[in-house]
């Protein structure tokens, strides 16, 4: 049995359908992302969860128990807001404590586990501090700290990285993910960015409109994406419609190859029997840093974008510019087919 | 920052300084006069003495009249503070038909003048209310000073919660706190400032009202500024006049300074 059971699940804000009809289970100690652009549904699922939505339509299950309209004090999840939410009149210890207290635990033993939890995250020289004195990725460790000292079945997190620059950014994910590893808690957590989602998650549930578009691990998200949403929402995803595939490459579905699977060759060079390749144009070659990125103009106006990675100083080896004609070449295998 | 240069800022000093005279000349006359010898008053003032002061503080007419005072301006402040916190929050937390038109209702009542307040809550007492066989007497007055007293407390605990993050409550109850227990531990500190200081400008503008207090007193009773009013014709009286005309400004300004500090003290936060 799964851990959280979501069954068609459906919440309207006036004529706006926020979420619609979604499934999903969610398994013990998994790290699940809902993933998606925003206004996707993806927090307000995460709101149902949380207790802070009633849904319109549809069924929530902890553990097996119906939760779907306790109230958010009677359910065993926490959660780690985008602004992190930590109450400004309260030092750092007593917002930690803030769910021990609830829970009425004796004064010595909260403060004990309290200090002990903002020792996890390496806070301990802040207890005495107020949130407005730290900064932005303390303020969101203590956020963690507070929700994982009650010990939930569910941690659910609102973009808690959103607000802190990409150094810090990158450095949370590991370590977010360490202890969601070490704690063995079940993290739900919710991004916009599809990155973020493939470095931490186990599996992925991509949203848009309030549907799901597809539930996956991240390669499987990524390599054989179901729908064309996803296929371009994850990365760069070079489509043909069905109509150009049958005029480019003689197959008859809607197909994806991302940009870095394609290479570069020049005109009238040979290629394996297990590759296709078609001629263009490059119209953009665009230096990155670590890739340069080409725009290939091909017939009847479909655009290929390809990825190289810099392996070479610029001019060492056979680079294009802007005007060659040139043949963009890719393994077969390559090619993703998308279903719908 | 907007520089000026020497002349004009000489000429504005000159500006603000006169208004300050002409606004508070009047109140240090009345106030020096206060510790006035002689029984009129007048200027200059030719000896010393606190032998009104002691007057006023044992005459009972002025005792009674100063428990009066407090006791209405209290009643009011209570009433206020109460109902304006609880208008403010409906207003924050719900939308519903109506509600334009609510905030007017409640901020209404201090533009009114006050005249037409007295008359229609005095008409109401005696019309409606004696002859259904309820004397409202002495209540009745803190009622309608309640009336212009909400707006204060509604006003100043509104825009806190404004500005207050929603996802605090929200976060209170994720870790398990009921409704009453997020009250208690995180909204009420987070507007308690702001409310301190409504409830304070409501207990000071109670204090010294006087044209409501006129038609809702019950005979024979006086507050401070309706005893002024009754006494100040009679020129034997002046002296004394003085001595509780400062008494209510004492008692209303301190009140508003600290308003004015808390409030100051909640934007710092």
């Amino acid at each position: 049995m799964a851990l959280i059971e979501i069954r068609n699940l459906t919440k309207s804000f006036g004529n706006l359908k926020a979420v619609d009809d979604i499934s999903l289970d969610i398994e013990s100690g998994e790290f699940i992302t809902l993933l998606g652009p925003s206004g996707s549904g993806k927090t307000t699922v995460l709101r149902m969860i949380a207790g802070f939505e009633d849904p319109d339509a549809g069924l929530i299950k902890l553990n097996g128990e119906d939760i779907t309209h306790l109230p958010p004090f009677d359910r065993d999840v926490n959660t780690v807001f985008q602004d992190y939410a930590l109450f400004p009149h309260m030092s750092v210890q007593e917002n930690v404590e803030y769910g021990l207290r609830t829970r009425k635990v004796p004064k010595a033993e909260r403060a004990k586990q309290a200090i002990a939890a903002i020792a996890s995250v390496k806070l301990e020289e802040t207890v005495d501090r107020l949130p407005h004195q730290l900064s932005g990725g303390q303020r969101q460790r203590i956020a963690l700290a507070r929700a994982l000292v009650l010990r939930p079945r569910v941690l659910l997190l609102d973009e808690p990285l959103g607000a802190l620059d990409r150094q810090l950014r990158e450095e949370m994910q590991v370590e977010l993910k360490k202890i969601q590893r070490d704690a063995g808690i079940t993290f739900v957590f919710v991004t916009h960015d599809q990155e973020e989602a493939m470095r931490m998650s186990d599996r992925i549930v991509v949203f848009n409109s309030g549907r799901i578009e597809q539930v996956g691990t991240p390669e499987q998200v990524y390599e054989e994406p179901r729908t064309n949403f996803v296929a371009g929402f994850l990365g760069t995803a070079n489509i043909f419609t069905a109509d150009m595939a049958s005029k480019l490459l003689g197959t008859s579905s809607t197909v994806s190859i991302r940009p870095e699977r394609i290479r570069l060759q020049a005109l009238g060079t040979k290629i394996d029997k297990s590759e296709t390749s078609i001629v263009g144009t490059i119209h953009e070659a665009a230096f990155v840093g670590a890739n340069t990125i080409y725009i290939i103009e091909t017939e009847f106006g479909m655009k290929l974008t390809v990825r190289k990675t810099n392996t070479e100083l610029l001019g060492q080896d056979d680079s294009f510019v802007a005007g060659d004609q040139v043949m963009a070449v890719w393994r077969n295998s390559h090619v993703a087919q998308i279903p719908v | 920052m907007l520089r000026l240069s020497r002349l004009t800022r000489v000429a504005l000093g000159i500006v603000v300084l006169s208004i300050l005279f002409f606004m508070y000349t009047p109140l240090m006359v009345l106030i020096l006069n206060s510790f006035n010898e002689s029984q009129i008053s007048g200027w200059p003032i030719d000896n010393f003495s606190t032998k009104w002061w002691e007057f006023a503080r044992s005459y009972q007419p002025i005792r009674d009249a100063l428990l009066n005072s407090v006791l209405v301006a209290t009643g009011a402040m209570v009433i206020a503070s109460v109902l304006g916190t609880l208008v403010a929050f409906a207003m924050k937390g719900f939308s519903f038909f109506g509600r334009g038109t609510v905030n007017i209702l409640v901020v209404l009542p201090i533009a009114l003048p006050g005249v037409v307040t007295g008359v229609a809550f005095s008409n109401t007492y005696s019309n409606f209310l004696t002859p259904m066989g309820f004397n409202i007497g002495y209540f009745g007055m803190i009622v309608a000073h309640s009336t212009f007293c909400i707006v204060m407390v509604f006003n100043n605990v509104f825009a806190r919660l404004r500005r207050m993050n929603p996802n605090l409550q929200e976060a209170s109850a994720d870790l398990g706190a009921g409704l009453w227990q997020t009250f208690r531990l995180v909204t009420f500190p987070q507007f308690r400032t702001s409310f301190a200081a409504g409830a304070l400008l409501a207990f000071a503008l109670s204090f010294d009202e006087v044209v409501v207090t006129i038609f809702t007193a019950p005979p024979g009773v006086d507050t401070l500024p309706l005893w002024i009013l009754k006494e100040v014709g009679r020129p034997n009286q002046a002296s004394v006049v003085n001595v509780v005309a400062t008494v209510v400004i004492l008692l209303s300004l301190i009140p508003v300074y600290i308003s004015q500090r808390l409030a100051r003290a909640q934007e710092d936060e």
